[in-house]
């Protein structure tokens, strides 16, 4: 049916958009595995980070060079939020932190909207039209780019978690609130720092991203829903589950969206999603709950 | 003597308060001589569509501007127009409850709702209160097809425009020899997109054209790699993409990093191939894209200035601003014949309507059954980072690239 070039082009190619899926389920999955919570904030944070980059290339910096800045910014932002507004607000209920998440999107967007009107708007980039020639099929150079550095985060998060004390705590957090607790952890801390961990994380995706896609109000939801299923079929909670999970999706969207027709490319994703609930539940990388 | 000159002043000061309190409090008796006419402008100002219904709100209220600075409705004694702006929040139900509200508010017409799903709905609202409806933009060709008396197009419909692009794209592939035969078409899988492939799958066999390929894909896409990859297998002479403005500008930018490059892309009624950002912040993927759309007349001394003026407010002269200005227009020589704000005068006026006096392509207006037969579409291209006219050549301001130089 496709010469095997463009299977082996689109395989590639569903890698390369897997790895910005990956980024954006990480840091769900990582606020997920820590507070319990859904963060329907995610999106919007995500459509933010994007235009705060996109302010940044207009101010002259390259998105790959203001990433430096602004994954720590939003990791503040994000601390802040959770520590000052979420936390507060929630009093205790998970219910009330889904309302708050929920309402605080529909004010980042709208800030957005006023701010920056719908437009929806790109950057052209000195690389943005080289690529990686392999013979066979061009690899964006924006893409490459994209996945190396997705690569490089997801290692720096694991190493975080696994070898650092606030890994430690937010791993301790994450198991048990109340014996993290009683060894003397600070688990509004915690807390806040996991949920800036995930805003830089969906600042690093919005940097690498803005070279290749374009940015409006809403664009952050085409990748919270992908983000989702991903987390799902990684695990909740699970980060090498989601950054797996994410590659895999790439390359089933690509692959189904090739074979199917572009219209049909997400059904392969909720095909596995519905498979994943009725088979296993937890996920690939699911704890054993 | 001293307190009797501050009581004195006191007291003039009061007086002259009172007085300037007056006038602010009562505009109306300064300028009673003529009632404003009140005209509804209804465009999706927030939402998905926001750029576009700003853009369109922009293009009405210049029209307004000018219209009162010429100084108004001379028939009713030199009434100004007075906007009623409604924002139908990109959706047809927005649209809806926004034509309800102004025609609580005693407008005389509405003009606009752009999107084909909100003219539809907030015509059929107006039509209730036989309040007149210029609709600007909404291409579906039911919106003049439902036998509504209250409601006419200015703009051509998507049937008239697919024909004009079909019989303009015979045109210049013969003019440069036939270089065209095989064509892929790429479209969104929406009403919008998908109607018109089917269409053009139908036509373009009978033009002397072979369909090689017709993919389509979603609103919104975050990916146009595969639809480039397969562009680049079946390796067509020319591509014609039905597309939104965010999807056409990755297709244009995937397919320039894959090193796809066909003869031509010839676009019908494309989001982004006649908008000025793309041009802007493409300049190399958008270079010599043509388009068939709605477009200003670019040899029109109004326009030109009009061009200049939106331009130095730092906003993009889209094609919603020249139409809505011009339907506007359209609107108050209406009420300026009818010689009243009475919406079933407006709607008698608007039938007989011969209106030349807008900047747009066409010829005199002439509505029937609601659709202005007098209007047309044009083709144009993206030509060293500027939108220049191609075909007709009665109103272009460019030649043709076509095929493109490899």
């Amino acid at each position: 049916m496709f010469s095997p070039e463009i299977v082996t082009a689109a395989v590639l190619n569903g890698l390369l958009t897997g790895a910005v899926y990956a980024l954006v389920s990480v840091a769900l999955t990582l606020v997920y595995g820590v507070l319990h919570i859904i963060n329907f904030a995610h999106g919007a944070t995500l459509t933010a980070a994007m235009f705060a980059a996109y302010v940044a290339w207009q101010a002259g910096i390259d998105p790959l060079v203001a990433v430096i800045g602004l994954a720590p910014l939003f990791f503040v932002l994000g601390y802040a939020v959770q520590r000052w507004i979420i936390g507060p607000a929630s009093h205790g209920e998970d219910r009330n932190i889904l309302l708050v998440t929920l309402g605080l999107s529909i004010v980042i967007e709208n800030v957005l909207l006023a701010t920056f009107r719908s437009d929806t708007r790109s950057i052209d980039v000195p690389y943005g039209f080289s690529s990686v020639d392999l013979g066979f099929v061009f690899l964006p150079m924006p893409r490459v780019i994209a996945f190396g550095i997705t690569c490089v985060v997801a290692l720096l998060l694991w190493i975080l978690l696994a070898r650092t004390d606030a890994g430690k705590a937010i791993r301790a957090v994450a198991k048990d609130k109340l014996g993290a607790a009683l060894v003397g952890i600070d688990v509004p801390h915690v807390y806040a720092v996991t949920f800036g961990l995930g805003a830089a994380c969906l600042a690093v995706a919005a940097c690498v991203l803005l070279p290749s896609y374009f940015v409006n109000p809403r664009v952050g939801n085409a990748y919270v829903l992908v983000a989702f299923t991903v987390v799902v079929l990684g695990g909740m909670g699970s980060v090498p589950g989601a950054v797996i999970g994410g590659l895999f999706i790439g390359i089933v969207e690509s692959l189904s969206g090739l074979y199917f027709g572009e219209s049909l490319g997400q059904l392969g994703i909720f095909l596995i999603f519905i498979l994943v609930l009725l088979v296993r539940p937890t996920g690939l990388f699911g704890a054993r709950a | 003597m001293t307190t009797h000159r501050f009581g004195t002043t006191r007291r003039q000061v009061l007086l002259a308060g009172a007085g300037l309190a007056g006038t602010l409090g009562m505009p109306g008796l300064v300028r009673a001589q003529a009632a404003a006419v009140k005209v509804g402008v209804l465009q999706p100002l927030t939402g998905a569509l926001a750029q576009d219904g700003q853009a369109g709100q922009l293009g009405a209220e210049l029209a307004i501007k000018a219209i009162n600075a010429a100084g108004g409705i001379k028939s009713l004694g030199g009434a100004k127009i007075e906007a009623v702006m409604g924002d139908a929040r990109s959706t047809p139900e927005g649209g809806t409850a926004e034509v309800e509200r102004l025609a609580a508010e005693n407008v005389s017409a509405i003009v606009g709702g752009f999107a084909s799903p909100i003219c539809l709905a907030a015509t059929q609202a107006a039509s209730r209160y036989d309040l007149p409806y210029i609709v600007d933009v909404g291409v579906n060709d039911q919106i003049v097809s439902r036998g509504l008396k209250n409601t006419f197009r200015f703009a051509p419909g998507s049937s008239m425009v697919s024909g004009q692009a079909l019989d303009n794209l015979v045109k210049l592939n013969d003019a440069a020899g036939k270089p065209m035969k095989t064509v892929v078409l790429v479209h969104e899988d929406g009403l919008f997109g998908s109607g018109l492939a089917k269409l053009l799958q139908a036509e373009l066999p009978k033009r002397g054209f072979e369909v090689i390929d017709t993919i389509a894909h979603p609103t919104p896409a975050r990916d146009m790699s595969n639809v480039a990859l397969q562009i680049k297998a079946k390796n067509p002479d020319l591509v014609i993409p039905s597309s939104y403005y965010g999807e056409f500008v990755l297709l244009a930018r995937t397919m320039q990093q894959q090193r796809v490059k066909p003869k031509g892309i010839y676009a019908v009624l494309n989001g982004a191939a006649s908008n000025y950002r793309f041009v802007k912040e493409f300049p190399e993927a958008a270079q010599f894209v043509i388009d068939t759309n709605h477009w200003y007349d670019p040899r029109n001394a109004t326009a030109i200035a009009l061009k200049k003026e939106v331009e130095a407010q730092g906003k993009f002269f889209l094609y919603n601003v020249a139409l809505n200005y011009s339907a506007m227009l359209l609107l108050a020589d209406a009420i300026e014949r009818a010689g009243s704000a009475d919406r079933a005068k407006i709607i008698a006026a608007l039938e007989t309507s011969t209106f030349g006096g807008h900047i747009m392509p066409y010829g005199p207006t002439k509505f029937v059954n609601g659709q202005n037969t007098g209007a047309a579409a044009v083709n144009t291209q993206v030509q060293n980072g500027d939108i220049k006219v191609i075909f007709p050549e009665a109103f272009s301001d460019a030649k043709a690239v076509f095929p493109v130089p490899a």
